[in-house]
C-alpha cells in the first residue's frame, strides 16, 4: 500500500502586495482587483508533501482544494510541481462557510481518501487569516495535529519527527501516524515548475472547465484519461448540507470596515540642526522623553 | 455557569504568561459588564502559587490541572481537558491568547464543541444584535473585533447561536491592570484520573528551546523602531545608544530582521508585537499595513524617512526627512547635552 499524503490548498487573493492599482480613491482596498494566487504557505506545505514523498519507497502526494471552479488552477499548478493527483471540491452550498464548516467540508474529502497516512496544510491563509482550518481538521479526523512545522527531522510508515517554530524558539515533536501537520512560511520554498510535468498535464481540466472548452477533448481524454481532473460535491461527500455554508457556520461576519489610512497633519522637518534641535526640545520640554 | 473563562498559559518559570494576565485583566471587565463570573484554566505543571499569581486580577474560580506531563504544553491532553471542562461549565465566553499556544489549542477546542471561534483579535465589546431576516434580537453578544485580508480590512464578527463564544486575542492589545489586591476566589481542582486517555500522548517533544522573555519592548513607554531602511548593523547601534539615552526599548519591523539587522523577538506587527507606547520614533520603515497594525495607537510618533512619500508618514505627528545614520547623531547629542 502506497504512503499517502494528502496536501490542503487555498486559492486566495493576493492581499500582500496590495499596489497603488488595488487602492480605490477613498485609501481602501479594491479586493476584486487583486490577483488569484496560491496560498504562500500551502505552497511550503507541498514541497514539504514532495520532499517526505522523495523519502519513502513509494508514495503519492494528493491535492485537495476547495473553492469556485477557477481553483482548480491549484490542482494544475500542483500537479506541474510533482504532486501526483487532485481533487476539487467545489459547489455553491459550500459558500460563506467559515472555518468550522470550511474543516467539515475538508474532513470529509481527506476521509474519501482513506487510507492516507499524512495530511499536510498551510499554517495559514492570507486572506481569512485564521490559522484554524488546519487544527480543526484535525480534530474532526480524530487524528494529532503538529502546527507551525519547519522542517521534516525523521519520516517512516509509522511515525514522523517535526521541528516546530515557535513565537519565542523551537522544538522537536515525534507523533505517530496519521497525523496533520501544519506548515510555517519558514519551511524550505517550493520547487519550481517542472517543464516535462506542465507539457504532460497542460490540458489537464475539470468537467466544469471543459465545458466552456471551444475546443473538443474527447479524443485527447480517450487517451489520456489522467488529464481529467475530478469535481467533488455536496453529494459526493455525502455531507450534511445543514453544516456547511452559512447555515453552518456559527461565526457571522456583522460588520467589515476598510482600513483606511488616516491622514494626519504631519510637521515636516529637515536634518539640519535647528530643525532637530527644536523637535528635541518640544519632546523634553513636554516629558515625552526625559 | 455560564461564565467567562480565560486559558492561562503557563510558562517555563511557572509563571503565567503577560497575554493571559492581559485576558484576565480583559475578562473582569467584560464579566462586571455582564454581571457574571471570571474563571481561569490553567493547566501546566510546577506552577508558582497560582491562587496569589491571579486573584489579584478578579477571577472568581480557578480549575487547575497539574501534573508532570501537562508541561510543556501539547494539544491533545489540555484540549481534552477544556473540552471536557466547557462541556461540563458552559461557559459564555471562553477566550484565549492568539499565541503558538492559543492559536493551537483554541480552533480544536471549537471543532470538538462545534461552536464558532474568532481569530486573532484586537478588540472586544458587548453589544446587541438583530438578524436581518427573522427580526430576531440577540442581546450582549461579544463582538469580536479582528484584522483580516492581510490588515487590510477591520472584521466585527459575532457568534449568536452557539456557546461559548470563543476567540483569540492578541498579545499586547488589552491593558494589563491589576483588579484589586486582596481579590480572593475558589481553587478547584481538575480530576484526571478518568479524562486523560492513552492516545491523548501520542505527540512527545523531543526537544525544546524557548527564549526567556527579557525584552520588555510591550512596557516601554519610548520605543526606537528601525526598518529595512537603516542598512546596516552599525546604523542599528545608533538605534540602542538613542534608545539607551532616553529610557526607551528598540524595536524593528519585519524586514529588518528577515535582513538579519535584529533578533525576531523585537518584531513589531501584525505578526510580531503590538505596543502602544507615549512616543515611538520610526527610522527607515516605510509604513506597511502589517506594520502599522502593531504601532498605529502610539500616541506620539515620529518618522525618520528619506521618502517624504512614505505611508508611515501619513500616521507621524513629526516626519524628518533626511538619513536615518546622520540624524540620530543629532538627536542623542542634543539630549546628551541638554537633559538633566
Ligand atoms: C473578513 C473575514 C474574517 C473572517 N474571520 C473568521 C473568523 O474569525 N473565524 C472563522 O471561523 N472564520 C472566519 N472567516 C471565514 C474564513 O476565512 C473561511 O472559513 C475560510 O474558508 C477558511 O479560513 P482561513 O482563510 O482563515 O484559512 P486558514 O485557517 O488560515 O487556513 C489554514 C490552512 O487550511 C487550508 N485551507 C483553508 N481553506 C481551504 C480551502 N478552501 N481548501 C483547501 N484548503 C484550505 C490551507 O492549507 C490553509 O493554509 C472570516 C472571513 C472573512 C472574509
Ligand atoms: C502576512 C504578513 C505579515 C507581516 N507581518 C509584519 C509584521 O509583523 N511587522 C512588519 O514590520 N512587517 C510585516 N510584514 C511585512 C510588511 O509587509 C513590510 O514588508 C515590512 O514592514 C517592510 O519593512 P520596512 O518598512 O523596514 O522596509 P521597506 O518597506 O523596504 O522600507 C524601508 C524604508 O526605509 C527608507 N529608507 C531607506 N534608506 C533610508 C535611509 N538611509 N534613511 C532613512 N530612511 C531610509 C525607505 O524610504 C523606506 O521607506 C508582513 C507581511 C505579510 C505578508
Amino acid at each position: 500500500m502506497s504512503f499517502r499524503i494528502v496536501v490542503l490548498a487555498k486559492q486566495v487573493p493576493d492581499t500582500r502586495n496590495v499596489g497603488k492599482d488595488a487602492m480605490k480613491a477613498d485609501g481602501t482596498v479594491n479586493r476584486a482587483a487583486l490577483p488569484a494566487i496560491y496560498n504562500p504557505e500551502d505552497l511550503n506545505a507541498l514541497e514539504m508533501a514532495l520532499h517526505i514523498k522523495s523519502k519513502m519507497k513509494d508514495a503519492e502526494v494528493i491535492i485537495l482544494t476547495m473553492g469556485p471552479p477557477r481553483a482548480a488552477e491549484i490542482i494544475r499548478e500542483s500537479i506541474y510541481r510533482g504532486a501526483d493527483a487532485g481533487y476539487l471540491i467545489t459547489d455553491r452550498k459550500f459558500a460563506g462557510s467559515d472555518t468550522l464548516a470550511t474543516s467539515y467540508a475538508v474532513s470529509l474529502a481527506v476521509k474519501k481518501l482513506a487510507p492516507f497516512h499524512l495530511v499536510l496544510s498551510g499554517r495559514q491563509a492570507i486572506d481569512g487569516d485564521t490559522a484554524q482550518v488546519g487544527p480543526q481538521t484535525a480534530e474532526k479526523l480524530n487524528i494529532p495535529q503538529i502546527t507551525y512545522a519547519e522542517e521534516v527531522v525523521a519520516v517512516d510508515e509509522t511515525q514522523i519527527t517535526i521541528k516546530r517554530r515557535l513565537e519565542r524558539g523551537i522544538e522537536v515533536v515525534k507523533s505517530s501516524l496519521p497525523a496533520l501537520i501544519t506548515v510555517h512560511s519558514s519551511a524550505s520554498e517550493c520547487r519550481p515548475r517542472n517543464a516535462k510535468l506542465l507539457m504532460k498535464h497542460k490540458h489537464a481540466r475539470t468537467v466544469t472547465e471543459l465545458q466552456e472548452e471551444t475546443r473538443d477533448y474527447t479524443e485527447l481524454y480517450n487517451k489520456r484519461p489522467y488529464l481529467q481532473i475530478e469535481e467533488w460535491t455536496v453529494a459526493d461527500l455525502n455531507a450534511d448540507v445543514e453544516m456547511l455554508g452559512l447555515s453552518g457556520s456559527p461565526t457571522k461576519v456583522k460588520k467589515i470596515e476598510n482600513v483606511v489610512l488616516q491622514q494626519k497633519e504631519t510637521i515636516l522637518l529637515t536634518e539640519a540642526d535647528k530643525d532637530i534641535e527644536s523637535l528635541m526640545k518640544e519632546l523634553i520640554g513636554t516629558h515625552i522623553i526625559g | 455557569m455560564n461564565n467567562i473563562f480565560v486559558y492561562c498559559e503557563v510558562n517555563e518559570d511557572g509563571l503565567i504568561a503577560d497575554v493571559s494576565l492581559e485576558l484576565l485583566s480583559k475578562g473582569r471587565k467584560l464579566a462586571n459588564d455582564l454581571n457574571i463570573k471570571l474563571e481561569a484554566v490553567v493547566i501546566g505543571d510546577q506552577i508558582q502559587n497560582i491562587e496569589n499569581q491571579i486573584y489579584p486580577y478578579g477571577v472568581d474560580v480557578i480549575h487547575l490541572a497539574q501534573d508532570a506531563r501537562l508541561f510543556p504544553y501539547t494539544t491533545l491532553p489540555h484540549s481534552s481537558i477544556v473540552v471536557n471542562l466547557f462541556k461540563e461549565e458552559k461557559p459564555e465566553i471562553a477566550i484565549f491568547g492568539a499565541t503558538s499556544v492559543g492559536r493551537d489549542l483554541a480552533p480544536r477546542v471549537a471543532s470538538a464543541l462545534r461552536c464558532g471561534l474568532t481569530a486573532d483579535c484586537t478588540s472586544l465589546e458587548i453589544g446587541d444584535h438583530t438578524e436581518n431576516k427573522t427580526q430576531k434580537t440577540y442581546k450582549n453578544l461579544l463582538y469580536q473585533i479582528r484584522p483580516a485580508f492581510g490588515g487590510n480590512i477591520i472584521a466585527t464578527i459575532i457568534n449568536p447561536d452557539t456557546r461559548p463564544q470563543m476567540a483569540t486575542v492578541r498579545e499586547g492589545v488589552m491593558k494589563l491592570e491589576i483588579f484589586s489586591p486582596n481579590y480572593k476566589g475558589k481553587l478547584k481542582k481538575i480530576n484526571l484520573e478518568k479524562l486523560l486517555k492513552e492516545d491523548d500522548f501520542l505527540v512527545e517533544i523531543l526537544e525544546r528551546h524557548i527564549e526567556s522573555q527579557k525584552i520588555n519592548i510591550k512596557g516601554a513607554q519610548i520605543i526606537v523602531a528601525g526598518g529595512y531602511g537603516v542598512g546596516t548593523k552599525e546604523n542599528f547601534d545608533l538605534l540602542y545608544q538613542l534608545a539607551d539615552v532616553i529610557g526607551g526599548e528598540v524595536g524593528a519591523s519585519r524586514a529588518a530582521v528577515d535582513a538579519g539587522l535584529v533578533d525576531h523577538a523585537r518584531q513589531i506587527g501584525q505578526t510580531g508585537i503590538t505596543v502602544r507606547p507615549k512616543l515611538y520614533i520610526a527610522c527607515g520603515i516605510s509604513g506597511a499595513v502589517q506594520h502599522r497594525a502593531g504601532m498605529d495607537q502610539s500616541a506620539k510618533i515620529i518618522s525618520i524617512n528619506n521618502d517624504p512619500k512614505a505611508p508611515i508618514n501619513k500616521i507621524a505627528d513629526y516626519t524628518i526627512i533626511g538619513n536615518v545614520g546622520d540624524i540620530l547623531p543629532k538627536m542623542i547629542k542634543y539630549y546628551k547635552e541638554n537633559s538633566k
